[in-house]
């Protein structure tokens, strides 16, 4: 996977579909949203792109920790990185569209709150690793935090904003934010098909080339 | 006399000025604002030329990136 070329191809055409679909498709019409409607594309693909990542990132932890093998810890906290660089970009796209459907940058809308919450859970994660020097012990520990910032990532960016009331769709126990009255079908399609799986092929794309940077750096210090 | 002619008069401004509100409401509520005329009259594929061609910038970046990295493993390797 590492090395092969054709899923980088298949996120090049992916990405160019969402970008032409993405402003030509139809979309419905909705009071307040208007055409901003068409950031489903980019600012909710980055959501989905991070729960990706950190999902991954949780996987290599587990696998670390059963086998203590140090390719495992690269790539999780690679993973991880691009995780916390979409969840970011997440949340500044989403404070952009807010400013102009909501009246404000930021509302304190209870999604708003737990997805600043889960991100500095995990920019904590980048903390504690970067203060230990010991290889094995920075691993392990920073394997153990990181199963540990995924148990949370769910109760405060999915079940809480769920719970009560929220400017974003799916508060209240309502059912998901993708049922009919939010998007329609020609929306699903751009954004299941093309968007989502574009931009997350995107940032594996970037994670394994910090990855192979990684390798070759390891290398050049055990030879030294 | 005069009184009632006043408040009668005012009663029908009243009337007629929420008569308006209520047509505006509910033009409103019917057609909802999207920017057809942008997509009617073809501009909106100057904004995706644009789009497309940062794209392709980017992604020759990232495959020259690639490319790079490729290079230094192999020499690596030997």
């Amino acid at each position: 996977m590492l090395r092969q070329n054709w899923w980088k191809i298949l996120c090049v055409i992916l990405l160019l579909y969402t970008f032409t679909a993405g402003f030509l498709g139809g979309v419905p019409a909705k009071p307040i949203l208007n055409e901003t409607i068409r950031n489903l594309y980019f600012h909710v693909a980055m959501w989905f792109g991070m729960m990706i990542f950190l999902i991954t990132s949780v996987v290599y932890a587990v696998k670390y920790l059963r086998t203590t093998n140090p390719v495992f810890d690269i790539y999780s906290v690679e993973y991880a990185k691009t995780g916390i660089a979409f969840g970011v970009l997440g949340l500044l796209t989403g404070s952009i569209w807010a400013r102009y459907t909501w009246g404000d940058f930021w509302s304190n809308d209870p999604k708003q709150l737990g997805a600043a919450i889960a991100l500095l859970i995990y920019f904590a994660y980048l903390v504690l690793r970067n203060s230990m020097t010991d290889i094995d012990k920075r691993a392990s520990i920073s394997a153990v935090y990181n199963i540990f910032a995924f148990a949370m990532l769910f109760p405060t960016i999915w079940i809480i904003p769920r719970m009560v009331e929220s400017l974003h769709p799916g508060g209240m126990g309502n059912p998901a934010s993708f049922s009919e009255k939010d998007i329609d079908s020609r929306m699903r399609i751009i954004f299941w098909f093309a968007a989502v799986p574009g931009w997350t092929l995107f940032g594996t794309w970037i994670t394994t080339l910090f990855i192979r940077v990684k390798f070759l750096m390891e290398k050049k210090l055990s030879n030294a | 006399m005069p009184r009632k002619i006043y408040n009668l008069l005012l009663m029908m401004a009243g009337l007629a000025f929420s008569l308006t509100c209520n047509a505006q409401d509910s033009v409103a509520s019917k057609k909802v604002e999207m920017a057809d005329a942008f997509r009617a009259n073809g501009k909106i594929f100057v904004v995706i030329a644009v789009l497309i061609t940062i794209l392709f910038g980017l992604m020759l970046y990232m495959i020259r990136l690639d490319r790079k990295i490729g290079k230094l493993e192999k020499e690596n390797k030997k």
